[in-house]
């Protein structure tokens, strides 16, 4: 029953992944001039060649420029289907793969690192809120909540900043001490990305986390006026005991329902937060592309970025599936 | 507690009337009634009313134009306006002058404050002349200070005033958030209008169109759209394409709304009369289905205003939005991007607690709309 389910929500997540594709092809092709031209300025001016308008074309020819839309769509899509080539990336003057390289897997690291914090401190704070109604800690998560959505990401990265220079007069940017910038892989290098992953962790994890808190609160609220808390607790079960094994165990649902939201919330403020924080990964180096209009490495990036987003949706629905046995599993 | 207030027995002709009053009420007079309960909702209401008041006359309120530079105070801190000193008491604000020294190390040239001098800063001061909301010509500004120049936000790098930027960014921020609201307003009651009545196969299209906008990660995908605006565009060209992608983005969250409450609407007993006695579909929607919940609709708009606000704020923060020398909050905080900067003047800050305090009145705002708005609110 479950596999059928997850059969049905691959296939879904496949087509949406199809239309995605579509979309982000279109927004590689709305820019004005084409990679031609813009090649040809990158690597002839200011050398005082002049550039014809026929060199262009020909420069067109070369890349395939003279082919209808939807056959560059197919090609494009076609090499990343079947090669998991994404195309040349041409103000690097090399392949995209090639200028992605491990920004992908500290993207990664990045996005859990960060969804860990998020549900390790949400869940907890709004449990313990919620049992504690009324209370100091109550009240202050709920302006913690506000702020977490009246500040930004990126201005809170900013102020983190702006602390650590005027008090420890050293940044916080980066994702690895200069030792290891270039080091090959080791343990100690490992240890060493996952000390630099928690300030942008924390970052990354504030609004979400505001959000989370508020869900998880309500939730947990509900459940606790049910009357199987009430018998629980009539039969005489432990107080933390019958927390966990009623109200906690649903008030956690709607948060693996969401993962996919969080998924594209990080995502979505990464950029900016990697820009302040100058982390060497796939957001800062999208709003590079836009700049340059490197439109190729822009693609492969937001494909790229909402590929995860899709999978997360397929694992929360799954997860959700499994955990809770009141989801009918019928139809996608 | 019911927020519904239960009617007493009919004990006074005064209580009476009250009761009269409340039962005889239009639902946007209950609205009104619960809303104005709301603390936090007001304090937001009454913030944001302030700031589009202000940034409207923003000419008016702000010393100085947006790109008006005092070469002689580059980078100078906040003044703020004292009424005494060491030298005593004074009835008039003043601000103490500035002079020109070099540094003892750098010899380089420096601003300093000369707590001798007095500068007073007075009302209704003549400044650059402006055109008060595009139409009437004058050159009274609300203060400043006769022959000198008064920052209370400080200065930024160019010397331009930090102050009187702000109250014009506000404008620009505020306004451009609202162009893309009533944009994704009109497009979600659109699509989400066409989704909901017609249903079937339509519906289905246009819920995986939704899906696929709403599963790209927002801010990246404004990032794609405005890389594309041409550079040779004027700002205001940059300010309305803007406010159309904040508004083609922006569409499939109430669209949703829209639809769903549509389809529950669709088949009940006044939309089936509606439709028998022969109106058209337009009309349906228009004039049935809409008004049962506008409310809603209301509170969503605003709920969405801070995200609007966010998204100009990022875009032109990372230079892919407005430009100079358009002015607005995003496009302010980016001279506090270098780290440089902000550590030498901490006050290019400020714009940052403008953004702060909207989103966080617009938030306020919409929640009390929404407990305001909902007539079987219980409340906690």
């Amino acid at each position: 029953m479950v596999l059928r389910f997850a059969a049905n929500r691959l296939i879904g997540m496949i087509v949406t992944l199809f239309a995605v594709s579509i979309m982000v092809f279109i927004i590689m092709e709305i820019p004005p001039g084409d990679y031609a031209e813009r090649y040809a300025f990158r690597k002839f001016s200011g050398t005082g060649v002049s550039v014809t308008e026929s060199d262009i074309d020909s420069l067109r020819q070369e890349f395939g420029l003279d082919r209808p839309a939807w056959e560059r769509y197919f090609t494009w899509i076609g090499g990343i289907v079947t090669e998991f080539d994404f195309g040349e990336a041409f103000a690097y003057e090399t392949s995209v793969n090639n200028v992605i390289g491990d920004r992908l897997w500290l993207t990664l690291a990045i996005l859990y690192a960060t969804l860990i914090l998020t549900y390790l401190l949400a869940i907890p704070i709004a449990i313990y809120a919620a049992v504690k109604r009324h209370s100091l800690p109550d009240y202050g998560l709920t302006i913690f909540s506000y702020l977490g959505l009246a500040v930004p990401n990126f201005m809170l990265a900013l102020i983190l900043l702006y602390i650590s220079v005027t008090t420890f007069g050293a940044g916080v940017g980066g994702l690895f001490s200069p030792e290891y910038e270039d080091a090959p892989w080791s343990v100690a290098k490992a240890l060493d990305l996952f000390k630099h992953l928690i300030v942008p962790g924390l970052v990354l994890a504030w609004s979400a986390t505001a959000l989370q808190l508020q869900t998880v609160r309500a939730t947990m609220l509900d459940e606790l006026n049910k009357l199987s808390v009430t018998a629980a607790r009539a039969r005489g079960l432990p107080e933390w005991r019958l927390l966990l094994k009623y109200p906690a165990r649903l008030a956690v649902n709607p948060v693996v329902s969401t993962i996919g939201f969080d998924v594209n919330r990080i995502f979505s403020e990464l950029p900016i937060v990697a820009l302040v924080l100058s982390l060497p990964e796939l957001g800062q180096l999208l709003i590079a592309s836009y700049i340059d209009l490197d439109m190729y490495v822009a693609g492969a990036i937001l494909l790229m970025l909402t590929f995860f987003i899709v999978l997360m949706n397929f694992v929360s629905d799954v997860a959700l599936a499994l955990l809770d046995p009141r989801i009918k599993l019928a139809g996608g | 507690m019911v927020t519904i207030d239960k009617a007493p027995e009919p004990a006074a002709p005064a209580a009476d009337q009250k009761n009269l009053k409340y039962y005889t009420a239009s639902q946007w007079d209950l609205v009104w009634w619960r809303f104005r309960r709301h603390r936090a909702a007001m304090a937001g209401f009454i913030v944001l009313a302030l700031m589009v008041f202000v940034s409207t006359f923003a000419e008016f309120f702000a010393p100085y134009g947006p790109t008006e530079r005092n070469s002689d105070y580059l980078l100078g801190a906040p003044q703020i306006p004292k009424v005494w000193d060491a030298n005593g008491v004074s009835l008039q604000p003043f601000i103490h002058g500035l002079s020109t020294e070099r540094d003892p190390v750098t010899l380089r040239q420096i601003t300093v404050v000369d707590p001798e001098v007095r500068e007073y800063v007075s009302f209704f001061v003549r400044g650059q002349s402006y055109r008060l909301l595009g139409l009437i010509e004058t050159d009274i500004r609300l203060f400043g200070v006769r022959g000198g120049h008064v920052h209370l936000f400080g200065t930024d790098e160019l010397g331009r005033d930090v102050y009187s930027r702000v109250l014009h960014a506000t404008r620009t921020s505020l306004s451009i958030g609202s162009l893309g609201v009533v944009l994704s307003f009109v497009l979600a009651l659109i699509i989400g209008g066409i989704a909901g009545y017609a249903g079937g196969w339509v519906d289905y299209a246009i819920q995986r169109l939704t899906e696929v906008i709403r599963v790209i990660p927002v801010i990246p995908l404004y990032m794609g759209l405005a890389a594309a605006f041409p550079r040779e565009w004027s700002n205001t060209q940059v300010y309305f394409a803007m406010s159309m992608i904040f508004g083609i983005v922006g569409w499939p969250t109430l669209a949703r709304r829209i639809r769903s409450h549509l389809l529950a609407q669709r088949g009940e007993d006044y939309v089936i009369a509606a439709r028998v006695a022969g109106a058209k579909p337009s009309r349906i929607i228009a004039r049935h289905l809409l008004p049962s919940f506008t409310s809603y609709i209301i509170v969503d708009l605003v709920i969405s205003f801070p995200y609007m606000i966010l998204s100009e704020t990022a875009l032109s923060f990372i230079g892919l939005g407005l430009r100079a020398p358009s002015v607005s909050w995003g496009v302010m905080l980016q001279d506090a991007q270098n780290i440089r900067t902000i550590e030498q003047a901490p006050w290019l800050f400020i714009p940052a607690g403008f953004v702060i305090l909207a989103v966080l009145a617009f938030t306020l705002l919409g929640d009390g709309l929404r407990d305001a708005a909902d007539p079987y609110q219980v409340k906690s």
